[in-house]
């Protein structure tokens, strides 16, 4: 135990949590943002994937890195409005279009990506990000180094949660947004767009599913490989309902599968692990899957997820 | 100006046009892949059309390639008449896999193997689908997503289970020890692949077909699905019919793993569906969820898959354009759908 304890305290093992955490956060605020306007977007996982690609190509190609996030941010938002058309202007079945969106996004993704680079043995990589240190508070012992020490997408992503939670709950928008995930009906009376709302919502979360896709291929990796994702969007499905659809729980929940994950890696890496790793993987479907039967007494989903609105149906 | 008008019924030829036209649409949509790629886009089409259909061995290959879509495409089909939102056929194949190569390890006499295989598979697969389907029943949790995340415990599991206990030991891979070769299905067109599973696949489909047209069950399934209330105020357990509902489009999708097992790969490795849960619900949808459509449906992805490789080789196109046609094919279908529900209608300038 006390070994694992050391462990934790650790710069590289905090950094390490921090950097795991950064992909699962904006994807799973992304899909936050969509399931609180009702609209549940299974394409997560093929829309990290193809913004990864996108992201990935465009900084290859060009050399620069903020293309290729400008890249990704775009495709994450133009799949976000193939999802929204999808569901929200056609009112189709959102389960089934998600999964639609999924295999067609990661089809794309390695058909573009084969296309562009060719079949290597060494997967083509790119110069990632510097790490920013911040100053001042990089120079706090232990924490300073493993969180203000780092690239800037980390810190979009920690800026990103007060300013999630601040448009959510403290804006005109947010509030249409949680209206029409709530009850679309009394959205509408009350002269809300229902369906510009969600649509705007689903195109917002789509973005920061490219966010996500673009800190895997460009940060994390340095490369765009086969497996990429393998299930990250679906872990922030998982962390959605665990954060209880609030930005803060969320990446409170993003930020502990982060530390199980890097706590999985190192006893996998130092041979400690008697556990096999994978027990620790499944973890946080487990917990979200249960956690669900817990709290579904209190209905605590958007009301109106999964529902198509449309206006002439009473 | 174009407005959406309900529609009541569409006539039968309709119905069987939708899913046509929607391969259709795919199919030109994704040309535009093809020239991207700087390839004949009739060539490469042709190519797949050749190597998947255009000879024998190419029908059986095809065939071989449907058989785990055809039963996940069953299981889907059943699940969503009932509105049961079984996203996890995935998980219930890997979980059928895995129990299937359990007992076919075992020694014992091949047809009593083959027949347990069958057993343990749907029965592992059927265990897996009753969870999101007692959690609805008892906890009204959404199966959607309970669903599709148990995809990710399994697989994890199974992960487990041959980078562990059933790790090869003597190269070291995570692949599971072989079956028995008694309990490998039988081929049944010497050179082919051709496996007893295909034949089980294309009887499993009218006998599903039977179930839900013609017996008491699939009546339950398909009220249930059309209109919980009216089944309910017409004494129909609902909560009890989801469950069988469950087992039995679990067990389906077991039956795909336990045909991967015994007839193509006789072992277990991560890799051992490419996501045939998921192929399973565009097969379902572009049958519209009847069980006898579900055998072309998986014929066409499977011509797509086979076909895919072939014309890669050929043309330089990359393969993974079957992916994109199956995702494609999908969201096509929806749209096309929407002309069964409504039509459009030209109306007039407001004023």
């Amino acid at each position: 135990m006390s070994v694992v304890l050391e462990q934790i305290f650790q710069v590289g093992f905090l950094a390490a949590i921090i950097r795991i955490a950064t992909p699962l956060a904006f994807a799973t605020l992304g899909e936050m943002f969509s399931e609180r306007a009702g609209v549940l977007n299974l394409g997560i996982e093929g829309i990290m994937l193809l913004s990864a690609m996108t992201g990935f190509t465009a900084t290859s190609l060009s050399g620069s890195l903020w293309l290729g996030v400008l890249a990704a941010v775009l495709t994450g938002a133009l799949m976000g409005a193939v999802h929204a058309l999808f569901t929200v202007a056609l009112g189709l079945s959102q389960h089934v279009c998600g999964i639609g969106v999924t295999l067609f996004s990661s089809g794309l993704a390695y058909f573009l990506y084969r296309l562009i680079f060719g079949q290597q043995s060494v997967p083509p990589s790119i110069k990632s990000f510097e790490t920013l240190p911040i100053p001042v508070l990089s120079d706090i012992p232990v924490l300073g180094p493993a969180v203000f020490n780092q690239f800037s997408l980390v810190y979009m992503a920690m800026a990103a949660v007060p300013l999630a939670a601040f448009v959510l709950y403290r804006t005109p928008w947010g509030l249409s947004v949680r209206m029409v995930g709530e009850n679309p009906r009394a959205a509408d009376s009350a002269g809300v767009g229902v369906i510009a709302t969600r649509f705007q919502a689903v195109v917002l979360g789509g973005a920061l599913m490219g966010l996500a896709g673009a800190f895997l291929s460009m940060v994390q990796f340095n490369a765009f490989t086969f497996g990429l994702v393998s299930g990250r969007g679906w872990v922030a499905i998982a962390l959605v309902v665990f954060g209880r659809w609030d930005p803060w729980r969320s990446a409170g929940a993003a930020l502990l599968f982060a530390f199980v994950d890097a706590l999985q890696l190192r006893m996998q890496a130092s041979g400690l692990g008697h556990i096999p790793y994978e027990a620790f993987l499944m973890l946080p479907f487990i917990f979200t899957i249960v956690a669900m039967a817990v709290m579904s007494r209190n209905a605590i989903a958007p009301s109106a997820l999964l529902k198509p609105f449309r206006r002439e149906e009473r | 100006m174009f407005r959406l008008e309900a529609r009541t019924s569409t006539s039968a030829w309709f119905n069987l046009a939708l899913p046509l036209l929607a391969i259709g649409a795919t199919l030109v949509l994704c040309s535009g892949l093809i020239a991207l790629a700087g390839a004949g886009v009739i060539e490469a089409y042709g190519v797949m059309f050749s190597a998947s259909l255009g000879d024998s061995y190419a029908i059986t290959e095809t065939l071989v390639r449907a058989t785990p879509m055809i039963f996940t495409g069953l299981a889907v089909a059943v699940a969503f008449r009932a509105k049961f939102w079984n996203i996890g056929a995935e998980g219930q194949l890997l979980a059928g896999a895995v129990a299937s190569c359990a007992v076919g390890a075992i020694p014992m006499p091949g047809p009593l193997a083959m027949l347990l295989m069958a057993l343990a598979g749907a029965a592992a697969g059927a265990a897996v689908a009753l969870i999101p389907a007692t959690l609805r029943v008892k906890f009204k949790v959404d199966d959607v997503v309970s669903s599709l995340l148990l995809n990710s415990v399994i697989f994890y599991a199974l992960m487990a289970l041959i980078e562990g206990p059933w790790k090869d030991s003597f190269s070291g891979y995570p692949i599971s020890p072989p079956i028995e070769d008694s309990a490998n299905f039988p081929v049944l067109l010497e050179g082919t692949r051709l496996h007893l599973g295909v034949v089980a696949a294309f009887l499993a489909a009218p006998v599903i077909w039977f179930l839900i047209a013609r017996t008491t069950l699939g009546f339950r399934i398909r009220v249930i699905g059309e209109n919980p209330e009216a089944a309910r105020y017409g004494g129909i357990h609902v909560e009890r019919v989801l469950i069988s509902t469950a087992l039995l489009s679990g067990a389906l999708a077991g039956l795909a793993g336990v045909s991967e097992v015994g007839g193509v790969h006789f072992q277990v490795m991560s890799d051992i569906s490419p996501g045939y849960g998921y192929s399973g619900i565009v097969v379902a949808m572009l049958a519209r969820l009847n069980p006898l459509g579900v055998m072309p449906a998986a014929l066409f992805l499977a011509a797509v898959m086979t076909g895919a490789e072939a014309m890669s080789r050929a043309t330089g196109v990359p393969a993974f354009l079957s992916d994109v046609i199956q995702g494609t094919a999908l969201l096509a279908m929806l749209v096309a759908l929407l002309f069964t529900a409504y039509r459009i209608r030209r109306v007039g300038a407001a004023r």
